[in-house]
């Protein structure tokens, strides 16, 4: 709750002026405040309604997800990456698995690079929808939040389409992904994209020259190019600055380097670019899938189709079960997105050939000796791929910035460190620069468009 | 039942009831990954508004129900113990999401291990994060519960849970 | 400059700074010494031959566990070993966690494990390339010169570093704690601190009245 406090350890300077009294005022907001869509705790000092100064307290959403990293095993990590930046949880799987491969020195077929880039653009597209509409809801824009959460929702029955879950996904896998993109994916997606489109041209409509937003958004929350490259800042807020870096640009990974694409930038680093921003880099993303579809190479599902009957996963669990071994291996699993189906013939254009790292299909699991082992191998708790000694550090992309991972292995089945750069973790040390001469009413727009994320801020 | 009167003040629970379980206003106290399928319930898509319970308000002097979406940690405890303290009867608590219920996943030093510890809990809605449909249905639960409660219900004190023996099978940490 | 060529030029610019250096998996890694820390940091950022203009992350590791962490489960050793494929070669082994000359090697002996190794990652907008530099500490010495000086970004991230590690950053103006509150006893991330101590503020076994 907003509360004053008044400050006693300010010396009365306003005792020359009897008549007036200025003393400067702190102002606690948060850590649950209704402004903030994000639990931080901002002390402002206050003169008059100008800030003078902030004093910003994170950690509020502090769950250990680096030292839960050090129990689990690689493969367990996953889930916990979901919930760093939980708006755009592939990118995360994406930069986490991407991370370990370095560390085994194993690569992955092509196309399932494709898949990684078209399922963290579709992650970056939800969470640029999320910060516009929840910062223009802050400003008064309740239309737009309405819509873009819409559109979100279209675009995360795309996300469940393929991965089996709307937000904590858990899709990548350390030498892969769980499974290949469904049938009939690129027309379901060309469908989502066409309602995305619409409701960006709305909000678009509704925004970018409405008074009342570009009031509030331009001029405030200012930062000059050089302070946000000493903050560390990256991501969409830095390129607002007039700063071009972008990962997918200058150090690229899976496939960026083979599609076209344009980084947005702006002018004069305020709130009001940095909406510009993303607005643009929306279009971009939907640029990149739609390149990627058409430029995917095909899977071997499409080059040879698979004889036999198709089996749904849970069927193939009650058949290995009673020992029905002919049934499991004249069949094929179907993809099918709650339970981790495989559909073998897909394994060798979605999964590593490194067979120590990889989850063997269904088919193997339950029909073979050998694909139980290697499972078993891999899943029992204990054990797990055992990556060899070393450290690397690999960045991709965030929805917010650049996204590291370092992770360190002492040769054991759980990592020995596994750190993540959060991307908003520098925004936000920025904060106190950024509000700081901005009246109070700015702080809002300003904290919208960093677009705070506690998972990703307090791990 | 005593004659005419237990009929009356019956008939008065039940319409206190029927009131206030369609006009309940939420206290939204997000902190994490719930909240994305908070507002996901709470826009147009699956429209809360549909069952009465539209209104977030950001007061907890204003509100009825308090939601709890995401995981508490152990510096955020206090911070809603004091929002629940914060808030008149009679009031309800719906734990969203399972770090609320339990702590989830999350069984380490930072981490509240369940809501339940600190303020009494009426509804818990696990899931990582609960899907929309899952909450409203928990929502629709929590209204038969406000529509069975009588005028006069005290509020028993949360009971402390047991603790959990360590078997030798299980990780020893 | 890729990894081999920055850890040329560095060696060649620094040589007393500079105790080993790898580029296990293209990451060019530099082990500094603590002394040499922030002129090398100043060069790194000023120097139109690096132009480091981000300081990425800066984090720390504790080894005192490394290779010798008893395994959680019965299984100890039965996971899945993992070499790298052939088509992938091996060129840049890595030579393990950087070790701290103490004492004993004065006197000749090899300089023994680190207990703490801060890391930083640089990268280089113009010049587009990363750099690691690590810097070994000793348990019972943890403290380095803080390079807030150099990157504003720092200030959080030794904050952190702080926090988890408890290690001290000389020079810092406001190193407290920042992920978690006052009141905690300990640094989480150090090896020895059990993953599920807790330390609640309030409730059953809360100690807000201790402290407040």
């Amino acid at each position: 709750m907003p509360r004053t406090i008044p400050d006693n350890s300010v010396p009365a300077a306003a005792a020359a002026s009897d008549a007036l009294e200025t003393r400067d005022m702190l102002l606690n907001v948060g850590p649950a405040h209704p402004a903030m869509h994000g639990i931080i705790r901002i002390v402002a000092r206050l003169d008059g309604e100008q800030i003078v100064d902030a004093d910003v307290d994170i950690g509020y959403l502090h769950r250990g997800f680096e030292k839960m990293s050090e129990t689990v095993d690689y493969n367990g990590v996953i889930p916990y990456t979901d919930r760093l930046n939980y708006v755009s949880p592939l990118i995360n799987n994406v930069g986490y698995c991407m991370a370990v491969e370095k560390l085994l020195g194993i690569s992955v077929p092509e196309r399932c690079h494709y898949i990684r880039v078209i399922v963290s653009e579709i992650s970056r597209l939800t969470d640029h929808l999320t910060c516009v509409g929840a910062s223009a809801m802050e400003l008064g824009a309740f239309t737009v939040f309405l819509y873009m959460i819409k559109a979100r929702e279209y675009l995360w029955e795309l996300v469940e389409s393929v991965t089996g879950a709307r937000l904590t996904v858990s899709y990548c896998r350390v030498g892969g992904v769980k499974a290949d993109l469904p049938e009939g994916f690129a027309e379901q997606c060309a469908k989502a994209f066409e309602e995305t489109r619409r409701v960006l041209a709305e909000s678009d409509a509704l925004l970018t020259r409405n008074r009342i937003f570009v009031d509030r958004m331009s001029g405030t929350g200012k930062i000059s190019a050089e302070e946000a490259v000493s903050y560390g800042i990256t991501g969409p807020f830095l390129r607002a600055s007039g700063v071009p870096y972008d990962v997918r640009k200058d150090c690229p990974y899976a496939s960026y380097d083979r599609l076209e694409f344009d980084v947005p930038v702006g002018t004069r680093g305020d709130n009001f670019d940095r909406y510009l921003v993303r607005m643009e880099e929306m279009q971009q993303s939907m640029r990149i899938v739609e390149q990627a579809l058409r430029d995917m190479p095909p899977g071997p599902f499409q080059a040879s189709p698979q004889t036999g009957r198709s089996l749904p996963a849970s069927e193939m669990v009650d058949q290995g079960k009673v020992g029905n071994i002919p049934a499991i291996r004249d069949a094929c699993a179907v993809t099918d997105p709650t339970l981790d189906g495989s559909a073998k013939p897909l394994h060798v254009s979605i999964a590593t050939a490194e067979k120590r790292v990889f989850l063997p299909p269904k088919e193997d699991t339950y029909g073979n000796i050998e694909g139980l082992m290697q499972h078993f191998k891999l899943v029992m708790y204990g054990h797990g791929a055992r990556p060899p000694k070393g450290e690397v550090y690999f960045a991709v992309e965030g929805a917010n910035g650049e996204l590291g991972f370092y992770v360190v292995s002492d040769g054991g089945n759980t990592p020995y460190r596994v750190r993540v750069r959060p991307p908003c973790f520098a925004i936000m040390s920025a904060l106190p620069k950024l509000v700081v001469g901005d009246m109070m009413a700015d702080l809002t727009p300003t904290f919208g468009s960093i677009n705070m994320i506690g998972g990703e801020l307090d791990r | 039942m005593s004659g005419d009167a237990g009929f009356v003040t019956s008939r008065l629970d039940e319409a206190v009831g029927w009131a206030r379980k369609y006009s309940i206003f939420q206290y939204p106290f997000v902190t994490a990954c719930c909240g994305m399928e908070y507002m996901a319930t709470a826009c147009s898509h699956y429209d809360i508004d549909r069952f009465g319970a539209g209104l977030p308000r950001f007061s907890p002097r204003q509100a009825d129900v308090l939601f709890v979406v995401g995981t508490i940690s152990q510096k955020m405890a206090p911070v809603l113990k004091r929002i629940y303290d914060q808030m008149a009867e009679p009031k309800w608590v719906v734990s969203f999401g399972v770090c609320t219920c339990t702590g989830g996943f999350y069984d380490n030093y930072a981490t509240l291990m369940g809501i339940d510890t600190i303020i009494p809990v009426d509804i818990y809605i696990p899931g990582c994060p609960p899907r929309p449909e899952y909450v409203l249905d928990g929502l629709l639960k929590l209204q038969a519960k406000i529509q069975a409660q009588h005028e006069s219900g005290t509020r028993p004190a949360p009971e402390p849970r047991p603790e959990l023996e360590l078997e030798p099978w299980m990780p020893q940490r | 400059m890729d990894a081999a060529a920055l850890i040329q030029a560095l060696t060649e610019r620094f040589p007393d700074a500079v105790r080993s250096s790898h580029a296990y998996r293209g990451d060019a890694t530099i082990v500094v010494s603590r002394e040499a820390l922030l002129d090398l940091a100043r060069a790194l950022k000023g120097d139109a031959a690096f132009q480091m203009n981000f300081l990425m992350d800066l984090t720390a590791v504790d080894f005192s566990t490394f290779g010798k962490k008893p395994s959680s489960a019965f299984f100890a050793s039965s996971g899945v070993a993992v070499r790298p494929s052939a088509e992938l070669p091996d060129e840049h082994p890595w030579p393990g966690p950087p070790r701290v000359p103490n004492a004993a090697a004065a006197l000749g002996a090899p300089p023994g494990p680190a207990r703490f190794v801060v890391v930083y990652h640089f990268f280089s907008l113009p010049l587009k390339h990363r750099l690691r530099v690590e810097v070994p500490l000793e348990e019972n010495d943890a403290e380095v010169d803080s390079v807030t000086s150099l990157w504003a970004g720092a200030d959080w991230l030794e904050r952190e570093v702080w926090d988890m590690f408890g290690i001290r950053f000389r020079g810092h103006a406001n190193l407290k704690r920042i992920l978690t509150y006052e009141q905690f006893v300990g640094h989480p991330l150090r090896k020895d601190y059990p993953v599920n101590k807790r330390q609640p503020l309030i409730g059953p076994d809360g100690h807000a009245s201790d402290h407040s």
